[in-house]
């Protein structure tokens, strides 16, 4: 249907109305860049979104309920198959809770093992979220590279404690074991080899053109809009300003667990001055950006780590009282997505099983804001931005 | 080969038509990327640099499952998933295998006593080729349950005459819900129904003479 | 600001309104009736020297021991408590506010207890108010989209109930 608009002046154009109808379009559960089963619902004008709803569940196996049927120690591995890419942290952060429910000391020794640990875990989960990144913007070879270092760090878990993906390592009360021997000179020598790549993977990916054209100043979000929505973690982190006095917001740094007070380490908040100049806080760039200065600093904390280990004292773990404490506890720890939270509520009657356990999980938190910062983006930002959080489906569905 | 071998120039090979199309359908089987959980990272590392899963031509992961000839279904199925992965396999084109990667598609694997989300194995979904248990499997194990697909393949003689006719619903159907023609109280009669459908279904599938 | 100090901050502004604290616990709390949750939730986040601007999560507990024998020993009666865990982002400091409901609303089996909603004071309370209603059964009046968020629309049931019972079968997926 054409109709002439009379205010046209010159008689050879003619304006045509061309209205479009708002369309549903759904991507997922089983879409490529949607990082699991995560399906979104898009309503669309054209290109630009005027609405995404995510639809969660779609893994979601009852960890919650399991949780309350079994003893804390065979929790364990559950929570590593809750975010299967950092499975050492998941491990640390249930320990912590039900460390702190008990009111259990944790030696020294173990103590510089899990921060070793968990930093490696940090590393390897952030070289796949750069790998899946890169795949989401339709990138293949950092995706090659982030896996080739990734398997040389599950190396190093496998000798630890056998498992390539589903460690159960860390455990209530310390670790399963001590560190095999030689392992320090072997990690050390790692980390050597790993410092000079992550420049690399900055001019293959981070610096180059097509990526920032596809992150820079793409789904901005505001510090005010981070933090009603619970988001924490890179997410939050790419969002603050140091020139505007924010905090450092990181659980390692606020809440010290496992001696974190004792490591020197910088909590990275923008500005960047490397930055592209199109780049504005609170983008995709940003909290990508943000990841790939963490792998640096946690580079830093595990060398501090293993030299502390050479002399650190006690043992590697302490037996669980016989049964749990009476009360609830609550605890969040800084994982590679975010603060995990545990809440566990011992039962009063004198049991093993606790009563409740809930996992406040961060991409949980993280992922809900999607609408807010999807809005008016094409449907090719999408993948971008959904990218950019980081998302593992195991964690936020449990 | 019988009397043909030898009769020819250098670089000509004989071999049965259906031998040289499973040949080129085992070493160009190109997976779905369909991760579902943890496993899919155990899958991805198969994919990536060091496993490398190219090698044995199945590196080409296809985004569509209109693509796809082989369904690694990496991860827990829950029941909100479970119509999803039925349906994905439905738009597979034929031939079309599935792996069960990892413990929970097996049989439930840790979440089988508490999980009430979750389907005790995905073959009472989709029929399963090849189980790969492990929780998660490593990509070794991956690889093997890879090769034995392609095995599968190789033993494949749907060309030859008076072969059996494939039953187009899984063996161990008893649990996805069937039509009630081809459903009968008797499993015997059942699978006499089941088979006539088959037989119906292949004859009205086939090219016809003129 | 420590905990003591925000419970008696509480308490100055409602008074005997605050039903009541525990301040030895390992997580300090402070227990408020449903209807005075939103005005309790709006003071903290917004008086300056509170200011509880993260909403870290909200939790269901289902309080109820199945074995009669257990049950006396238990050490509880039956009930439901849903658990307000609140951070602050400029200062710092955490703290938790519980209510405690009945089980069901009034005694019927299948009649959820009411809650009102926070979803005006924290956006990140969207989607927790939907888990705790879709796992824990608990139904948060003035939510803007109260649906399941984990489970399927037509699922039966809220699985950390203490007495749910697992599906034996679903859309003809046999359960176990």
């Amino acid at each position: 249907m054409a109709t002439a608009t009379e205010t046209t002046q010159d008689p050879t154009i003619v304006e045509f109305d061309v209205r479009t109808d708002e369309m549903l379009v759904n991507m997922g559960p089983q879409h490529p860049s949607t990082h699991g089963v995560l399906r979104l619902v898009l309503r669309t004008d054209g290109e630009i979104i005027s609405e995404c709803t995510p639809h969660l569940g779609y893994l979601h196996r009852c960890a919650e309920k399991i949780g309350e049927n079994v003893t804390p120690i065979q929790f364990i591995p559950y929570t590593d198959r809750m975010d299967y890419l950092a499975g050492m942290n998941m491990n640390l952060a249930y320990s912590l809770a039900v460390e702190k429910l008990c009111g259990m000391k944790i030696p020294e020794k173990a103590q510089v093992i899990r921060v070793i640990i968990a930093e490696m875990n940090r590393i390897a989960s952030h070289l796949v979220g750069m790998g899946a990144y890169g795949l989401d913007l339709g990138t293949f070879s950092p995706f090659l590279y982030a896996f080739r270092e990734r398997e040389m760090i599950l190396d190093l878990f496998e000798e630890v404690c056998g498992a390539r993906l589903t460690y159960s390592y860390i455990t209530i009360g310390g670790a399963h074991d001590d560190l095999p021997e030689g392992w320090v000179e072997r990690c050390a020598k790692f980390l050597d080899y790993l410092e000079p790549r992550i420049n690399e993977y900055h001019t293959l990916l981070t610096f180059n053109h097509i990526f920032v054209k596809r992150t820079a100043n793409i789904g901005v979000m505001s510090k005010e809009l981070a933090i009603s929505y619970g988001c924490s973690g890179p997410m939050l982190r790419g969002s603050l300003s140091r020139t505007e006095g924010d905090p450092d917001w990181d659980l390692r740094r606020l809440e010290p667990y496992c001696g974190y007070e004792n490591y020197e380490f910088d909590v990275i908040i923008p500005p960047f001055p490397e930055a592209p100049p199109e780049a504005v806080i609170g983008d995709c760039w940003h909290r990508f950006y943000v990841r790939m200065r963490e792998v640096i600093e946690s580079i830093k904390i595990v060398r501090q780590g293993l030299k502390r280990y050479a002399t650190a004292q006690g043992s590697h773990r302490v037996e669980l009282p016989k049964h749990l404490h009476p009360g609830e506890a609550y605890v969040e720890s800084e994982c590679p997505r975010g603060q995990m939270g545990f809440y566990v509520v011992g039962s009063p009657a004198k049991s093993m099983v606790p009563l409740r356990v809930r996992a406040r999980s961060s991409s949980f938190s993280n992922l809900s804001v999607t609408n807010a910062i999807c809005r008016g983006c094409l449907i090719a930002d999408v993948p971008a931005i959904v990218g950019s959080i980081d998302i593992v489906m195991g964690e936020i569905d449990r | 080969m019988g009397w043909v071998e030898g009769r020819f120039e250098e670089n000509f090979i004989t071999t049965t038509l259906e031998q040289a199309i499973n040949w080129a359908r085992e070493s160009s089987m190109w997976p779905m990327t369909f991760g579902l959980a943890c496993c899919a990272i155990e899958m991805m590392a198969t994919g990536a640099s060091r496993y490398d899963m190219d090698r044995f031509g199945a590196g080409a992961f296809r985004a569509t499952p209109r693509q796809a000839d082989l369904m690694i279904v990496a991860g827990t199925v829950n029941y909100k998933m479970a119509s999803r992965v039925r349906r994905l396999y439905n738009q597979m084109p034929d031939p079309k295998f599935v792996i069960a990667m990892g413990a929970c598609t097996c049989g439930g694997g840790p979440y089988y006593k508490y999980g009430y989300n979750v389907v005790k194995g995905v073959d009472l979904v989709v029929p399963v080729d090849v189980y790969v248990p492990g929780c998660p499997p490593r990509p070794e194990a991956l690889l093997e349950g890879l090769m034995r697909i392609q095995d599968k393949v190789k033993g494949m003689r749907y060309l030859t005459k008076n072969q059996p006719i494939e039953v187009p619903i899984p063996a161990r159907t008893g649990y996805v819900q069937l039509p009630p023609e081809l459903d009968d109280p008797n499993p015997l009669k059942a699978m006499e129904k089941q088979l006539a459908f088959a037989k119906k279904t292949k004859e009205e599938a086939a090219p016809s003479k003129a | 600001m420590n905990a003591p100090d925000i419970a008696a901050s509480l308490e100055a502004q409602f008074g005997p309104r605050i039903k009541s604290k525990k301040l030895d616990a390992i997580d300090p709390f402070v227990v408020v009736d449903p209807a005075d949750l939103v005005e309790v939730c709006r003071f903290l986040r917004d008086d300056p020297r509170l200011q509880f601007d993260l909403l870290n999560c909200i939790s269901g507990v289902d309080y109820l021991e199945l074995d009669p024998k257990k049950a006396p020993k238990a050490g509880y009666e039956p009930h439901l408590e849903v658990v307000y865990h609140l951070s602050s982002f400029p200062h710092k400091h955490r703290f938790v506010v519980k209510l405690i409901l009945p089980r069901w609303k009034e005694n019927k089996a299948g009649d959820m207890p009411v809650v009102p909603s926070v979803t005006s004071q924290w956006a990140a309370a969207d989607w927790h108010e939907r888990e705790v209603y879709d796992l824990s059964g608990v139904w948060f009046d003035g939510h803007p989209d109260l649906r399941r968020i984990l489970l399927s629309e037509d699922w039966a049931g809220h699985p950390l109930r203490k007495d749910y019972e697992f599906p034996l079968e679903y859309h003809g997926i046999r359960g176990r």
